[in-house]
């Protein structure tokens, strides 16, 4: 029975970059407990000498040419932006 | 007889006599369509755009050299981009997305000359079971449970689509499947769908979610149909590295009808405890079915089945945490209103919390905390392992002399909208424990319909093949399909 306390639910809410409001901690924490307890179950499995699956086919990936086969469509790259200048994505001053 | 109830066989045939046009057959969808805004299976519609495909249609094939899909109304799931059409994914997070590309799959439908209607309700990033998670609001399945008029679920997370090919809204659908999400709703429907081998289609252009299981395929109303309709969705595509650089059969032609000396899997791993007697008796049936028609039935044994959700249930949240990271309002779709000495961590994390529904946010939570340090080992890489057993499992089957596999496709058939609101999220993940099986091994896996439930309502088989064998796994399901007889329709409510 995995339980997951209010502190690491804020932490995973962190880790994904999803704010997620104080009071709704206590119910993400116990959902995540019950997700995670269900997934418990993979510890009854014997694993030993098993590789960890990399790819559902044997397949070799293909390999290309390192070179540039597209470009000049900076208009069309940005078109969707929710905030775009000077051909530029713009977002929040990053102040570190 | 309305033209939007044909089957695509029909329709191909009709348009290549000349005794019918797309124009009129995409006239008929759009009416249907316009009429059924209760199922809510539509959420983005492009009239225009059929109509002027519709008017190029009828053209080639009045050329004479049209390809099967020409001149066929479809439908296409809101998770593929469709240039200069909402692509949304279900999900307020693409909210204005328009796509300036088109995903291969659906390009392909369109150079083959099918006519794309709209795009089709599913659940928000193809994450769910019922349509519910949809930012659209769910659709509804055109079956009801006899004189009850109960909204039913028409599944997911392909629900759109299932509910608009049981409506005669189109005459096949687009549907992606990660889990089950294909097949579920085609049984939930009374229609057939196949999620065919990873790798048979391209995933080019097709909202990721989870990138390692994520496979297209056809919902149509008959066998027939999907073997035409995925012949014109499968293919090679160098843009993504997972399609398989294999030739595409003629799955059409495969549909022989004869299964003589075929040999059909039953598992008993899967008759599960607790599984109702309609389910049962449903399976006991079609494994007649088949048998009658000349297959060798034999009991297998596919051990790892129990900790196939378990495992799903890491993998793809773990790869939907990965792939939904784009989503930071950054470069398209939402981004939230900021307020004074916000800075780009507020916004990703306001973005992505009014962005997200909650389905979706739980499950990157999860995938974000089975990745993290000091948990990697403990359930990604187990659940990678288990999944190489699973896989095993299938292997040794096949190897055995198995040729496919024959299961229910659903625990049970479709349930009200809203019953599973207070259920516990596992709950709801049951909906995929036959299915989900299939693409943690990568394998071919088909819903056909059988019988009707004491409800009335639509039940389905599901049929496992083996990798690349798309085509002897359609000839076994018409043959299932055949054998059944399954020809009831909804009754029109909306």
């Amino acid at each position: 029975m995995s339980t997951i306390d209010i502190e690491t639910a804020r932490r995973v809410a962190k880790l994904a970059r999803i704010r997620v409001p104080d009071q709704n901690l206590p119910q993400l924490a116990e959902q995540l407990s019950g997700i995670l307890t269900f997934m418990e179950q993979l510890n009854e499995v014997d694993v030993d000498g098993i590789e960890p699956m990399t790819s559902v086919t044997p397949m070799r990936l293909k390999r290309r040419q390192d070179t540039v086969t597209d470009g000049d469509i900076q208009a069309r790259i940005l078109s969707n932006a929710p905030d775009a200048r000077e051909g530029f994505f713009a977002v929040p001053k990053v102040v570190e | 007889m309305s033209l939007n109830t044909l089957t695509i066989a029909e329709a191909r045939d009709r348009l290549r006599a000349r005794e019918v046009t797309s124009v009129e057959l995409t006239q008929a969808c759009l009416t249907a369509i316009d009429g059924a805004g209760a199922l809510n299976a539509f959420v983005h519609k492009t009239p225009e755009i059929a109509l002027e495909r519709a008017a190029a249609a009828d053209a080639r094939i009045a050329r004479g050299d049209a390809p099967a899909m020409c001149g066929i109304p479809v439908g296409i799931k809101d998770l593929f981009c469709t240039e200069g059409v909402p692509s949304q994914a279900a999900s307020n997070i693409l909210k204005g997305f328009k796509p300036e590309y088109e995903s291969t799959v659906s390009a392909q439908l369109r150079d083959a000359g099918a006519v794309m209607l709209g795009k089709l309700n599913m659940d928000e990033f193809a994450m769910g079971s019922s349509n519910e998670s949809s930012c659209y609001g769910n659709a509804v399945n055109p079956w009801r449970r006899g004189n009850d008029d109960t909204p039913l679920t028409p599944g997911g997370s392909s629900g759109g689509s299932a509910a608009a090919v049981a409506a005669d809204l189109c005459l096949g659908a687009t549907g992606t499947d990660t889990g089950g999400s294909i097949r579920q709703p085609a049984a939930f429907t009374g229609t057939v769908g196949i999620k065919p081998t990873y790798g048979r289609c391209s995933r080019w252009g097709i909202v990721a979610f989870a990138s390692s299981l994520d496979q297209a395929g056809p919902m149509t109303k008959t066998v027939r149909d999907a073997a035409i309709m995925l012949g014109a969705m499968a293919g090679h595509d160098a843009r993504d590295s997972t399609s398989a650089d294999i030739p595409v059969p003629d799955f059409e032609a495969a549909l022989t009808g004869d299964i003589r000396g075929k040999t059909i899997g039953i598992p008993s791993e899967y008759r599960m405890d607790g599984m109702p007697a309609e389910i049962e008796k449903l399976w006991t049936d079609g494994t007649a079915m088949l048998k009658d028609a000349g297959a060798t039935i034999v009991d297998i044994s596919l051990p790892h089945t129990k900790y196939a959700l378990p495992a799903y249930y890491v993998i793809a949240p773990a790869e939907a945490s990965s792939n939904l990271a784009r989503y930071d309002g950054v470069r398209y779709g939402h981004r939230a209103k900021l307020g004074p000495g916000d800075g780009i961590t507020e916004m990703y994390e306001k973005t992505r919390a009014e962005g997200f529904g909650p389905e979706v946010q739980r499950r990157v939570m999860v995938g974000t905390y089975v990745l993290s340090a000091g948990f990697y080992d403990a359930y990604y890489n187990r659940a990678r392992r288990v999944r190489a057993l699973i896989k095993r499992d299938f292997d040794l089957a096949f190897a055995a002399g198995v040729d496919a596999i024959l299961t229910p496709a659903t625990p049970s058939s479709a349930f009200g909208l809203g019953e599973m609101a207070d259920a516990d999220p596992v709950a709801m993940y049951l909906n995929d424990v036959f299915t989900v099986t299939v693409n943690l091994a990568g394998l071919p896996g088909i819903a056909v319909p059988t019988g009707l439930d004491s409800k009335g309502l639509p039940l389905g088989l599901q049929l496992i093949g083996r990798p690349w064998g798309e085509a002897d796994l359609l000839n076994t399901a018409q043959v299932l399909e055949n054998a059944a007889g399954f020809v009831s329709k909804p009754q029109k409510w909306w």
